[in-house]
């Protein structure tokens, strides 16, 4: 039942932040900070025992056509939602002060989101987990839309044609896998636990796996399929970029773990070689292309492609060890991404401008903000000790004994993130001042929310066994070799 | 109270963490006094440890500190752990001790200097990093603080951020390392691998179980760690960053050269010496850089203009030496010449670092001169610097590890032991090159009086270069086994001692060097060489011998060409042309719909007699 409150929540708090700006222009802002609070208190105390299903929810929803209303929560589940719930905190604090235009229903739809992404994290039934797919992607195409900057128009068109084209295959992946199972057992059922263990053979289920793979690797973001993420990342407001970056591009990397490799192992094995060059493909080109951007905020955008590349590779080695270390990399890269884009964003509220070539010098105006913009670079770049850099090693230990030389190529992608690193703190925050600036450092709003991911991504590197505690029962269910 | 060790690591850190978080709000002479005292604690402790290891060394000549378990999953396992043995307690001595003295001089040298604060949390970082590097039981937890000295030198060598040259100097320094330190993690993968853990005892124990001496796999990963090794100690060919990391304020030059960072390769062949012996392949590639770099080093070093590259060099030089050792398995001898390196290069730098203090950060050796009446503390301490780094007999502590040194060198392979003669004799030129154009000659004007932070450092570490060596003296100056009976229990036993015309043929050599430094400074060479607009011969050797440029075109280049053909995303290109040939389509059939009837009934003409003609034929 608890299960449902955690969509219940947020998805009511978006209901009543809505008309609540007309009563005071903070309300929306203070309700749904409540109820994510609420989420939270509700989902922390569910990590508990050591059954691999945590909480289980089901109740026929359309009998008729198999479809359920099935939520469960393992391990990873569990800690992909309270990632979403910590990071969707933050992205209502990060815009606290700014002067937001109907600010109500830019909670509302930040709030539904939300509830859709833990929807998608939830959902055990696949036409339910189309369901949240949805919900999850259009209140943030409003947000693009609405509250993006110079080129939201753009930007929210494109994110929505490479979502809804995702949405698409997606759509007809699971009408078509529910469908050849029917054929064969005579039984018709969306629900995950009945397809499991029935892969489709032949041309149909290696197409439908297809279809679900382009889809996914479409959210996230990996090359070729990125070329909706740089613009929306950077076109986006402050607290939408956190969110497309810190946990809407990660339900990509869930649903690939979560049903393409578990309903389709045959068909996936087949798929593997070329999902692994696509990764290395990713760390390289997005890395080249973090280098060469003079938008601060692009640069973060295609460093997240780069990362998303080793995701690629450690979910498709299909071991225990790269499934840890994608699903810790995850978590990182949500925070020190999600960190990123709240500094840019600070940035671009006191100077106007993402353009580093208008930067330069700012460590002696903001001491503060660039410290902390070079610690969470580095945090992204992978330095040991810190959170990213447990989950890229798991990934590149794990994927070496299945593919030796796609891993030292994933491992050599770590030299371009030296480069595109050192050259955004160089051009951003070192080098000689070009322009004479009266702006403020971080304020203590600010500093909080920097010290709380500056202690996440430290504690998860030098602390990370709990977290692969949590996630390892989900991975050796799902059927990997250990 | 050997459960303490962990407070060695934790102090400078701690230091480091409050300076982060207090920085702009405290005063500088508080930033100072955390600074110092915090790595001044921790020295204090190491040696307490020291003597009470020396008083009764526990059981096995090891202990090991658990500390938490990082990472545990089926096939891997990494536990955080400090080890301390005789190799990582001499580390921690010269690390601590020598880092503390450094940030008293710095104290000093900084003063006035906008950051302060950050300075010391930068410095504080790094000794923090390089302590952790040393005492890791474990290879990923060496690799945090491998890569943590890479990143601290990368964020000192660019402290003054304002100047584009340093922030290219920096990111030269980190990115060199890193290219390295990728071939490292590659060798760490490996053992990884294969053995589940990278528990550095463990590993070494599987090595020699599953490789035969010789065979490929120990040669791979002895290969792979090297490279990183040779990335961190700057040995050829990935020496280059060495020379522009002057960038950074002297003492962050003296600490990286002496106490931290460089040594770094010296000390991973050393702890993984058993992985290596299994690759005698990958030591003879060592031996054989390693006189390559004294040679192109001493070559360099001659024809440098910059004090600070001078010194850059001869540290390129001089932990190539050690890298000399290392290869003929000299494991002793060459942990001896870096303990003794640390010292004298720190009182070189600080010294030098001392003149330029009163010169206004002046640093061409060419104007200078005289200086040895007007800064007698600073000549006295440059002096002794410079005997030990040439090696004149009996003087220094340089002399004492050289000798040593070199008669391992000779027992295995008298060739590589004439390339270090070689060596030798050159930096007796080119050290006392700069100590004559420096300190005699006529002489300009300086002013102002150093604080007790400079003295004192100066004297100390002065002292400790003319005492050190006499640890482990050969056998006609006693034979003194000090230091190699410390090693002995992790290193095995001395080499024995070289026959006397090896010895002396090792002692003449750099005194020749210094006569010729001396004669050509009295008929005025080497101020002319100063004045002169340097030969495209010179240039080259002053360039380091066109590493860079090579590097720059073969990986620099394509790298910024594939950035600017790739910076407008074509992938993205391609789908825009999708967008363009819809739209294009779009206005192409919106003109189409002109309400001209002729054109239409035209259409439907034609249409009509296509479908009749379709319907006839098929």
């Amino acid at each position: 039942m608890s299960l449902c409150l955690l969509l219940a929540i947020p998805l009511l708090g978006g209901c009543l932040a809505w008309p609540a700006d007309r009563l005071h222009p903070h309300l929306p802002r203070i309700i749904s900070l409540l109820a994510l609070a609420a989420t939270l208190a509700v989902a922390l105390p569910m990590l508990h025992g050591t059954s691999f299903w945590l909480a289980d929810f089901s109740v026929p929803w359309i009998p008729a056509f198999g479809m359920s209303f099935h939520l469960g929560l393992d391990g990873m589940s569990w800690l992909l939602t309270v990632l979403t719930i910590v990071l969707g905190m933050f992205s209502i604090v990060v815009s606290w002060r700014e002067n937001v235009e109907k600010i109500g229903f830019f909670h509302a739809n930040l709030m539904w989101s939300l509830a859709g992404t833990i929807g998608v994290f939830l959902a055990l039934d696949l036409f339910l987990f189309f369901y949240f797919w949805e919900l999850m992607l259009v209140p943030m195409v409003f947000i693009i839309a609405i509250w993006g900057h110079e080129d939201r128009r753009i930007a929210a068109i494109k994110f929505f044609l490479f979502t809804q084209g995702s949405g698409l295959l997606i759509l007809i992946g699971i009408l078509g896998l529910a469908f050849l199972h029917q054929r064969a057992t005579g039984v018709l059922t969306f629900g995950y636990f009945a397809l499991l263990g029935h892969e489709p053979g032949g041309a149909a289920g290696f197409l439908i796996m297809l279809g679900l793979f382009i889809a996914f690797v479409v959210k996230l973001a990996a090359f070729p399929a990125h070329v909706w993420l740089p613009v929306t990342h950077t076109q986006a407001p402050t607290a939408g970029s956190v969110i497309l970056a810190s946990i809407l591009l990660k339900t990509g990397a869930y649903g690939l773990l979560r049903f393409v490799v578990p309903l389709f192992p045959t068909a996936s094995h087949t798929l593997a070689p070329i999902a692994l060059w696509l990764g290395v493909a990713s760390i390289f080109y997005g890395a080249v292309l973090a280098y060469g951007q003079n938008d601060f905020k692009r640069l973060i955008a295609y460093t997240s492609i780069s990362h998303m590349g080793f995701v690629l590779i450690g979910v498709f080695v299909c071991n225990a060890l790269a499934w840890q270390g994608v699903v810790f990399l995850l978590i990182a890269h949500g925070v020190s991404t999600g960190a990123l884009f709240i500094i840019v964003g600070a940035l671009q509220q006191r100077l106007h401008t993402r353009e580093l070539s208008r930067m330069g010098g700012l460590w002696g105006d903001l001491p503060k903000l660039s410290s902390f913009g070079a610690f969470f670079v580095l945090a992204a770049m992978g330095l040991p000790g810190l959170g990213n850099f447990v989950g890229e090693f798991l990934i590149l230990r794990g994927a070496y004994g299945a593919a030796p030389l796609i891993t030292i190529l994933a491992a050599i992608g770590l030299v371009p993130a030296a480069l595109y690193s050192l050259i955004a703190i160089q051009r951003a925050f070192h080098g000689p001042v070009r322009e004479a600036r009266a702006i403020a450092d971080f304020g203590w709003r600010e500093n909080a929310m920097m010290l709380a991911l500056a202690a996440a991504i430290i504690w998860l590197g030098v602390y990370p066994q709990p977290v692969l505690d949590v996630a390892a029962p989900s991975i050796s269910a799902m059927g990997v070799t250990p | 109270m050997m459960r303490d060790i962990w407070l060695v690591p934790a102090l400078p850190l701690a230091g480091a963490v409050l300076l982060g978080l207090l920085g702009g709000k405290i005063p500088a002479r508080l930033a100072a006094v955390i600074g110092a005292s915090s790595v001044g604690l921790a020295a204090a402790l190491a040696i307490r440890i020291a003597l009470l290891w020396f008083a009764a060394p526990p059981p096995g000549d090891a202990f090991l500190l658990p500390l938490w378990t990082w990472i545990t999953l089926p096939k891997f396992s990494a536990v955080v752990g400090l080890l301390i043995d005789p190799v990582s307690l001499v580390l921690i001595l010269v690390i601590s001790v020598i880092g503390f003295f450094i940030h008293l001089f710095s104290a000093e040298y900084m003063e006035g200097e906008n950051g302060y604060a950050r300075y010391f949390a930068y410095l504080n970082l790094f000794v923090a990093s390089m302590l952790l590097l040393v005492l890791a039981n474990d290879l990923l937890v060496m690799f945090v603080g491998w890569e943590g000295v890479g990143v601290c030198s990368y964020l000192l060598v660019g402290f003054w951020f304002e100047e584009e040259n340093n922030g290219e100097a920096a990111q030269k320094s980190f990115i060199v390392t890193r290219v390295a330190d990728i071939a490292m993690l590659i060798g760490i993968l490996i053992l990884a691998l294969r053995f589940g853990t990278l528990d550095i005892s463990t590993v070494l124990h599987g090595a020699v179980s599953a490789w035969p001496p010789g065979s490929f796999w120990p040669a791979v990963v002895a290969g792979l760690l090297l490279v990183g090794g040779l990335g961190k100690s700057a040995q050829v060919p990935l020496q280059t960053w060495l020379p522009d990391a002057m960038a950074g304020p002297t003492p962050v030059s003296a600490l990286i050269h002496a106490a931290t960072m460089v040594t770094a390769g010296v000390y991973l062949v050393v702890r993984l010496h058993v992985l290596f012996l299994l690759a005698p392949a990958v030591l003879h590639g060592i031996a054989l850089g390693a006189a390559l770099t004294v040679l192109l080093a001493a070559c360099a070093g001659l024809v440098q203009s910059d004090i600070k590259r001078v010194l850059a060099y001869s540290t390129m030089g001089q932990i190539g030496y050690m890298f000399l050792g290392l290869g003929v398995g000299a494991w002793g001898a060459a942990m001896f010449h870096l303990a003794s390196h640390a010292i004298f290069k720190a009182l070189l730098f600080l010294s030098s670092g001392a003149v330029s203090m009163r010169l206004h950060h002046e640093q061409n050796i060419f104007a200078m001169g005289g200086l040895r009446t007007k800064l007698p503390l600073a000549f006295a301490a440059f002096l002794v610097g410079a005997l030990c780094l040439a090696a004149v007999p009996v003087v220094g502590c340089g002399f004492f590890s050289k000798e040593f040194l070199l008669g391992a060198v000779w027992a295995q392979n008298p060739l590589l032991w004439g390339v270090g003669i070689l060596g030798a004799f050159l930096t007796g030129v080119y050290i006392f090159r700069a100590v004559f154009t420096v300190f005699f000659g006529a002489s300009v004007d300086v002013s102002g009086a150093y604080g007790v932070r400079v003295i004192l450092p100066l004297t100390v570490l002065a002292l400790a270069a003319l005492g050190f060596g006499w640890l482990q003296t050969p056998d006609f100056l006693g034979g003194a086994n000090i230091f190699s009976n410390v090693l002995a229990p992790a290193l095995g036993g001395a080499a024995t001692d070289a026959s006397w015309p090896v010895a002396l043929i090792g002692m003449a050599a750099p005194l020749a060097g210094i006569g010729l430094a001396y004669a050509l400074h009295q008929n005025g060479f080497w101020r002319r060489q100063g004045a002169a607009s340097p030969g495209l011969f010179v240039r080259f050797l002053q360039g380091g011998m066109g590493f860079d440029a090579l590097y720059r075109a073969i990986f620099v280049k394509p790298f910024l060409w594939t950035v600017r053909v790739l910076k407008d995303d074509p992938v993205d290109q391609v789908f825009q042309l999708l967008q363009r040939a819809a739209v294009g389509l779009h206005k192409r059939l919106r003109e189409e719909q002109n309400g001209k009837l002729r054109r239409y009934a035209g259409w439907m003409m034609a249409g009509s007699l296509a479908t009749i003609l379709a319907v006839v034929f098929s």
